[in-house]
């Protein structure tokens, strides 16, 4: 058995570790290695299209997290104080975010887009006084509502595990001392999700920086990371991709090890 | 004008979830519905959407029938597969392996997942394309063989891909589990593999269905595995989508598509639900 496991991780691992290797492989071919050289990564780092593509993953990411954070933790805090019909609807929205496949909620968002955009900008166009009306289209703007929609699920998820795993005790004790409810959230409440609501937000971000499919629909003419990583493998498998991957991946290794550490105190289950 | 206590704490309510609220109305709810219309209506002769009410899209589905086919093959028996190898992992993780090692083991098999899906099955693409593996076949003369581009290529990235999504949830439940059912088992003599059979796996079921139905639902909406370890020869309902959408642009006929894709997660869900139920005797099964 212990062979059997040890078979797994190895599995689970090599293909990535040869990745890495291969990054600082100075001949092309994926079978030999030919000498060691960091030329992939100079290249990486002075391409521009990567480097833009980057810079744009990166705003993404930090502007859905955020939003997506900050509105998850409200709503799992405000869904303690809901009444059961307006709960399940939530607990049903939540859960159908989570479920629905990813290259769905990119079509759909598409579909809905692309219509009310359609309808927003001939509006515009018909009132707008000087030659040149404002144009809305896919970008950003997009990407963040689609890739927040989905986080914010996420968060919501895991912030109420938390604050379900509080018990009400605590909170009513600091009642009982006549501590206002909005002190009692500052010096009480908070403290508690905090790691948890840190955590959403790195999961957040993690999903964000890694998404292809969602993006790959709603981009409009802004590039992803993901979206210039799988453009550039359909041209052809270069070692430059190797060293992209390998960054990408070193990137994702120090968010996901952050959010575990941070959830390790005070969570009884390792689902995430 | 002085608020009384039940209107103001109403109103922070509401402030709490209004965003949220308005956020999954706007783009989960919202876009749901412009597709179910788009799903009805007909391609515009530029491509795109025409308003209609007609039912010829879904009546058109059979002409996708190789996406259905391979996806609704590929997703059971590659969950069945990420089964086959993460139970065992599962157990040896939650009942052998050493507490003060378990967390580190449990982290190991939960950070492949949350690295980027397409990063790793470009790994793949790299070691089974022409200048990976084969090419070492050659080297000791093997010559001419296929490996990316074929079933067996997608199901390799399916596992790969799915499997610490699979462990979890089954590691999770194996750690829930009452130790002292097993010792009791044992004391009343019974041998290891009547144990095992009679009061882990069953035990263990809602995990395994939870896991079941995760990389299932994952798996049917998968583009990426399919893409670019099966280079267009193993098809899935994802890459039927993607060509719809974004070349052929048969905006109505891709959105009765999803439409049916999302019908058919909702019945794998029930399904698997309905059994963990029964299992577990609870309604309360994770399924994040």
């Amino acid at each position: 058995m212990r062979a059997l496991v040890t078979s797994v991780y190895v599995f689970l691992y090599t293909p990535i570790a040869l990745i890495v290797l291969f990054s600082f492989n100075a001949g092309r071919n994926a079978s030999e290695f030919t000498g060691f050289s960091t030329e992939w990564y100079g290249k990486a780092l002075s391409n521009a299209f990567l480097m833009d593509a980057l810079q744009n993953s990166l705003v993404v990411g930090l502007v859905s997290a955020t939003l997506a954070t900050l509105f998850g933790t409200m709503a799992a805090l405000g869904l303690e104080r809901v009444g059961p019909r307006m709960r399940a609807i939530f607990d049903a929205l939540f859960a159908a975010a989570i479920v629905v496949p990813g290259v769905v909620i990119g079509i759909a968002t598409l579909v809905a887009l692309v219509q009310v955009f359609g309808i927003a900008n001939g509006a515009l166009a018909a009132i707008w006084p000087g030659d040149a009306p404002p144009k809305l289209a896919l970008g950003f703007g997009s990407i963040i509502a689609a890739h927040g929609m989905f986080t914010m699920a996420l968060v919501t998820m895991i912030v109420k595990a938390r604050i379900a795993s509080l018990g009400r005790d605590i909170v009513e004790a600091s009642s009982d001392l006549y501590a206002t409810p909005m002190t009692t959230f500052w010096q009480i409440v908070l403290p508690q999700i905090l790691p948890s609501v840190l955590a959403g937000f790195l999961l957040a971000f993690t999903f964000s920086f890694d998404d292809f499919i969602i993006a790959f629909f709603v981009a409009g003419s802004k590039t992803t990371l993901p979206i210039y990583v799988f453009a550039s493998i359909r041209r052809g498998v270069t070692p430059e991709i190797n060293a992209i991957a390998s960054m990408v991946l070193v990137a994702s290794l120090i968010l996901i090890l952050s959010a575990r550490l941070l959830m390790r105190d005070g969570r009884n289950t390792a689902t995430t | 004008m002085a608020l009384t206590q039940a209107t103001r704490k109403k109103l922070v309510t509401l402030a709490l979830v209004g965003p949220a609220g308005l956020w999954l109305g706007l783009f989960l709810v919202l876009p749901f519905i412009a597709m179910v219309v788009f799903s009805f209506g007909r391609r515009a002769p530029e491509g795109g959407y025409q308003a209609a009410f007609t039912f010829e899209q879904f009546a058109n589905l059979g002409s996708r029938a190789a996406a259905f086919a391979n996806t609704l093959m590929l997703a059971p028996v590659g969950a069945l597969a990420c089964l086959l190898i993460a139970y065992p992992v599962a157990y040896y993780l939650a009942v052998k392996a050493a507490p003060r090692h378990r967390l580190l083991l449990v982290s190991l098999v939960v950070v492949p997942f949350w690295t980027s899906l397409l990063v790793r099955t470009y790994a793949w693409m790299y070691l089974l394309g022409a200048r990976g593996i084969p090419h070492l076949l050659e080297l000791i003369g093997i010559e001419n063989v296929r490996l990316i581009n074929t079933p067996m290529a997608v199901l390799l990235g399916i596992v790969y891909g799915y499997l610490p999504l699979m462990i979890m949830p089954i590691y999770v439940s194996l750690e829930k589990l009452d130790r002292r059912l097993l010792e009791a088992s044992a004391d009343l003599g019974a041998k290891p593999v009547s144990t095992f059979f009679g009061i882990t796996l069953p035990l263990s079921l809602p995990g395994v269905m939870t896991g079941l139905a995760l990389v299932t639902i994952l798996l049917l909406g998968e583009y990426l595995i399919p893409q670019l370890l099966g280079g267009g020869k193993v098809f899935f309902i994802g890459n039927a989508l993607v060509d719809l959408f974004l070349q052929s642009r048969n905006w109505p006929f891709g959105s009765a598509i999803a439409v049916t894709l999302v019908v058919v997660v909702v019945i794998v869900l029930t399904i698997a639900m309905r059994i963990a139920w029964r299992f577990a005797g609870t309604r309360q099964v994770d399924l994040v």
